[in-house]
């Protein structure tokens, strides 16, 4: 039996994209090098370890074929077609519509890399790349890609963190002979382990102009309360990150996205966070770094604000030396002694 | 004697031909391409004498370096063409790859050179070379 939350979800869906001409997460590249993207919407959950993200791809219309490359903190073990309503229904949480509000949506919506990964879903195909920017930068050339001139300097920026990169093909013809009308999306579900998740924004603006506006929802589901860093909610807002949503998540939400395909991980209590990005696409050159663990510290490397750089060569251990130096000195003098009494009582040397 | 006075003349030839070649030397300019910019953005080089470009793309997306007026950069930025290797003033450097090319400079001024790649000179791809006499 449908949810009665799944028909109008299904409904304010269906009116937010027509009103898109595009939606997808990540950094978009089309025939002429460069495609508008309107507020993208990821999810992404963290549990047991695990980083289950979740980021939607809609046929905007057009021909031909549009590509996406979304960095990625790991290898995934797992990438599958998302649940139908796991973005939708997080939206409706937060941003639960107005009676008037949704009938103005009603009249406006009349409107050489290492290849880890290959698969298809739907009108999507979508590689999992391991290399460094220049590697995965002519991966995406010889694959048809035509990446915008910033492309070279932000696969580095991210390379250096994480050689893990998702390239996702869409293809308007395909998805046309599918039967997928505009607006229609394709959610992909990509399983991460890893240590701690961060969210790749700076890839959002992309083949964008400095000025040109970002928006992004991020929905953050964790085992407690997260540490972000930008840290939406306090000085941060003037960075452009609002924190929308910040709450422990209510029992029919878990229930209405363990519902869903591929969600039966959800756990039985966590806390929902939502990060609204909207500034200038110049100003944004940092992700968001998140720490799950209670510890309350998000990596300064995660969100791009420290440079990585390699472990430096472990240093001398001060403490042992020190306790062999202490060790040395004590024992000389005993050892010197005992040496000492050895050769008083020792037997005498012949012709001593 | 006849073959002395020959020998005199051909080394005085030599060293005329020579003197002539060291007054025309010729300059090299070296244009490396990273993150989506040109390391040299102002240069200066000598009318009449051949400069050669070494042009080093380091990023792995595709660059081109065209140079001339700007009357040349307008019908670039509209132009339809994907490559350019057989104009010395205009030239595709593929992706992490290096080019070369050489021109001499007829008239004193000064000349800018651009990526026409779509959003490339937007941002940033420009540079501005002056001949000087």
């Amino acid at each position: 039996m449908r949810r009665p939350w799944i028909s109008i979800v299904a409904a304010v869906a269906a009116l937010l994209t027509l009103a898109a001409p595009a939606m997808a997460c990540g950094g978009l590249i089309g025939p002429n090098g460069a495609v508008n993207l309107l507020r993208t919407t990821t999810f992404a959950g963290y549990h047991d370890g695990v980083e289950h993200y979740v980021t939607s791809f809609e046929f905007a219309g057009g021909e031909g074929e549009f590509g996406s490359i979304i960095p990625l903190p790991d290898v995934p073990t797992s990438v599958e077609r998302g649940g139908d309503w796991t973005l939708q229904r997080l939206r409706l949480e937060t941003d639960p519509p107005a009676p008037e509000a949704f009938f103005r949506l009603d009249a406006a919506a009349a409107g050489s890399a290492d290849v880890l990964l290959e698969t298809k879903i739907d009108a999507l195909e979508i590689t999992i790349l391991r290399g460094g920017g220049d590697e995965v930068g002519l991966w995406a050339r010889d694959h048809g890609f035509r990446l915008p001139p910033d492309a070279p300097e932000v696969l580095d920026f991210y390379a250096e963190r994480s050689q893990i990169f998702m390239a996702a093909r869409f293809d308007a013809d395909a998805a046309r002979e599918r039967g997928q009308a505009v607006g229609d999306g394709t959610p992909v579900h990509l399983t991460i382990p890893t240590d701690n998740p961060w969210v790749p924004l700076r890839i959002l603006g992309l083949g964008k102009q400095a000025s040109e506006t970002v928006e992004a929802d991020v929905y953050l589901l964790t085992d407690a309360r997260p540490a972000m860093l930008p840290n939406a909610g306090s000085i941060a807002e003037s960075d452009g990150l609002v924190l929308d949503h910040s709450a422990a998540a209510t029992e029919t939400l878990l229930a209405d996205l363990r519902s869903d395909a591929g969600m039966e991980w959800i756990p039985d209590e966590a806390w929902l966070t939502k990060v609204a990005i909207d500034l200038p696409a110049g100003g944004l050159d940092f992700d968001l770094a998140i720490d799950a663990s209670g510890a309350g510290r998000p990596s300064a490397i995660d969100a791009g604000y420290a440079p990585f750089r390699p472990n430096p060569a472990p240093r001398p251990p001060i403490a042992l030396y020190l306790f062999v130096a202490a060790a040395l000195v004590v024992a000389l003098p005993v050892a010197g002694a005992h040496l000492g009494r050895g050769r008083s009582i020792g037997p005498p040397l012949a012709g001593a | 004697m006849t073959s002395v006075r020959a020998s005199v003349v051909v080394l005085l030839l030599l060293a005329v031909a020579l003197t002539t070649g060291c007054a025309r030397q010729s300059a090299t300019v070296t244009i490396t391409i990273h993150h989506s910019g040109f390391d040299v953005t102002d240069a200066t080089v000598p009318r009449g004498v051949p400069v050669t470009f070494i042009l080093v793309n380091e990023d792995p997306i595709d660059h081109e370096w065209l140079i001339g007026d700007e009357a040349f950069h307008e019908a670039h930025r509209t132009g339809t063409h994907a490559a350019h290797d057989a104009i010395p003033t205009e030239v595709t450097v593929p992706a992490l790859e290096s080019r070369r090319t050489t021109i001499t400079f007829a008239e004193t001024g000064r000349l800018a050179y651009i990526c026409h790649l779509p959003g490339h000179e937007a941002f940033g791809m420009v540079g501005v070379l002056t001949v000087s006499g």
